[in-house]
């Protein structure tokens, strides 16, 4: 039995709503999935996308306020028997599926089309949600270093080569005088790490924003300010 | 590997507690300085046969891939990717077509997949490839890092900020893995290049380690066995049983040793940009 939602206004229900598709919109608008129609309540004001037999409530920057038992939240992983709050009125979360079996304990794949998927479940809308959290996700990240795309740039501050330019096309770039002090630069799906790799006789590590990182590779942010053998950089993420 | 350095691998693969078969496959080979773990699911006795089929597929390609390049003396080109990382993807993109084709030919073999991590040691670089939820950590000066992100819807809900890493890690849903090998004609590899330093420790390893035990206790096998590579994989194992082994539970473990002086060779070699 799919999950579901009984909305109620001071304790008298008023509806029920199947969660049997990949997104239910609430708001006070009529092309919700769930019109809520008080003032309190946003136009569009939250939403819930529901995968396999769990569903997330998101807010979607409602003016007053999406509440979960009382807290107000952005987003959560809902439990059976939570409470949503919108304005004035309540909805009941109710999943007597979920926590009962542990079907999932095996790893799974899931994917758009997959066979010998849970047949309610819809394993197409599974790989559309999936493809659209993952969409969403790269897009709020921002610049995420995309193989193939833009990549990021440093430009060297001071010194003889004061305003040159280097690519970071590459999935790992060294930098730096071998003997004094060399560094790399990797690209991973979170970002670029910038990594120490030798630092001749006095054992220099890179320094970032004037603080010495040690051998441990760490991200770089836009802006961030690279010394490697002397030589100051600025990293740019693309634009 | 550089003739500079030397690979010391262990390896474990235990079926865990739980259950009567092993679906995890790994492979490794020293002298190419190759490591490979393979998670395989789905389809009656087929997560055996696609975690061999992608294992087997990969060592085999490119050994003949590295034992060319090596002839050909070729050097890491200026492109996006060293050529030994374009020989890793296109291997594993081989090992997917195969498996792929096998699950639609046969029908024991239906919806059968299997996750794959794997590094290639040389010069003074390693290059990481990974598809599902199959890890790589590093021990490098006492901090353990994990270096892959896994293909797991888990990980796109904690990236969404629906999850913290903790509650991750209570959840029942945090098996579902979203990117695998055999289960579509075409398989995006993620590939990473870092440089690898002699001391350092590359744990490669199934989620049958890293459900059953954290990174703290990982990190902390690992620095209590440092010194004995096959003391540490073995202990990592046990540890997984220990705490339930519901799964297949795949460990390798690989150390870069300096075997010659010369440094600065290296280093020149691959340095980009020299100041």
């Amino acid at each position: 039995m799919p999950a579901k939602l009984i909305l109620t206004l001071n304790g008298a229900n008023v509806s029920e709503h199947e969660l049997s598709k990949e997104t239910i919109t609430i708001g006070r608008r009529p092309e919700n999935d769930i019109q809520v129609d008080n003032l309190a309540v946003s136009g569009k004001h939250a939403q819930i996308i529901t995968i396999l037999n769990d569903s997330f409530l998101e807010d979607l920057n409602s003016t007053n306020g999406t509440y979960v038992n009382g807290s107000l939240i952005k987003k959560h992983a809902l439990k059976h028997g939570d409470v949503i709050g919108v304005g004035k009125h309540q909805l009941k979360y109710i999943n007597e599926n979920a926590g009962s079996d542990d079907a999932f304990e095996k790893t799974m794949i899931i994917r758009p089309d997959a066979a010998g998927m849970p047949e309610a479940t819809g394993a197409h809308d599974i790989g559309k949600s999936v493809a659209k959290i993952a969409a969403q996700e790269a897009k709020q990240r921002g610049a995420a270093p995309v193989q193939g795309g833009a990549a990021a740039r440093l430009q060297i501050l001071n010194g003889a080569n004061a305003g040159k330019e280097i690519e970071l096309s590459k999935a790992l770039t060294t930098i730096g005088k071998p003997g004094t002090q060399v560094a790399a630069i990797t690209r991973r799906p979170q970002g670029y790490f910038i990594i120490h790799v030798e630092g001749g006789s006095g054992n220099q590590t890179p320094v970032i924003n004037g603080k010495n990182i040690g051998t441990q590779a760490t991200g770089l942010k836009d802006h961030d300010i690279i010394e490697v053998a002397g030589v100051k950089m600025e990293f740019f993420l693309p634009s | 590997m550089s003739p500079h350095y030397k690979l010391e691998i262990s390896a474990v693969t235990d079926p865990g507690v739980k259950r009567a078969n092993n679906e995890d496959s790994i492979g490794m080979e020293a002298s190419l300085g190759l490591a490979v773990v393979a998670d395989g699911m789905g389809g009656y006795e087929g997560g055996e046969v696609a975690s061999a089929l992608a294992v087997q597929t990969i060592l085999n390609e490119l050994s003949e891939r590295i034992e060319l390049l090596r002839k050909q003396h070729a050097e890491a080109d200026s492109g996006e990717y060293s050529i030994q990382s374009l020989a890793v993807r296109d291997v594993i993109k081989k090992s997917n077509e195969i498996i792929y084709n096998a699950a639609r030919n046969e029908p024991q073999y239906q919806g059968m997949g299997t996750t794959v991590v794997l590094a290639l040691f040389y010069d003074n670089r390693l290059t990481i490839a990974h598809v599902g939820d199959s890890r790589l950590y590093r021990l490098r000066d006492d901090r353990l890092e994990l270096i892959t992100v896994d293909h797991t819807l888990m990980q796109q809900l904690i990236q969404r900020g629906f999850y913290t890493a903790q509650e991750a890690r209570e959840s029942l849903n945090k098996n579902l893995v979203i990117r695998a090998l055999g289960t579509d004609p075409e398989v995006e590899v993620d590939i990473q290049e870092d440089i690898a330093l002699p001391g350092d420790i590359y744990l490669l390893c199934s989620d049958g380690l890293n459900d059953m035990i954290d990174d703290g206790e990982i990190y902390l096998t690992l620095k209590r066995y440092n010194d004995n590579l096959d003391l540490a994989a073995t202990e990592l194992v046990k540890q997984a049983n220990k705490k339930g082994g519901k799964d297949n539970v795949s460990v390798i473990l690989a150390r870069p040793v300096k075997t010659g002086s010369a440094t600065l060779g290296w280093i020149e070699k691959v340095t980009d940009w020299f100041f």
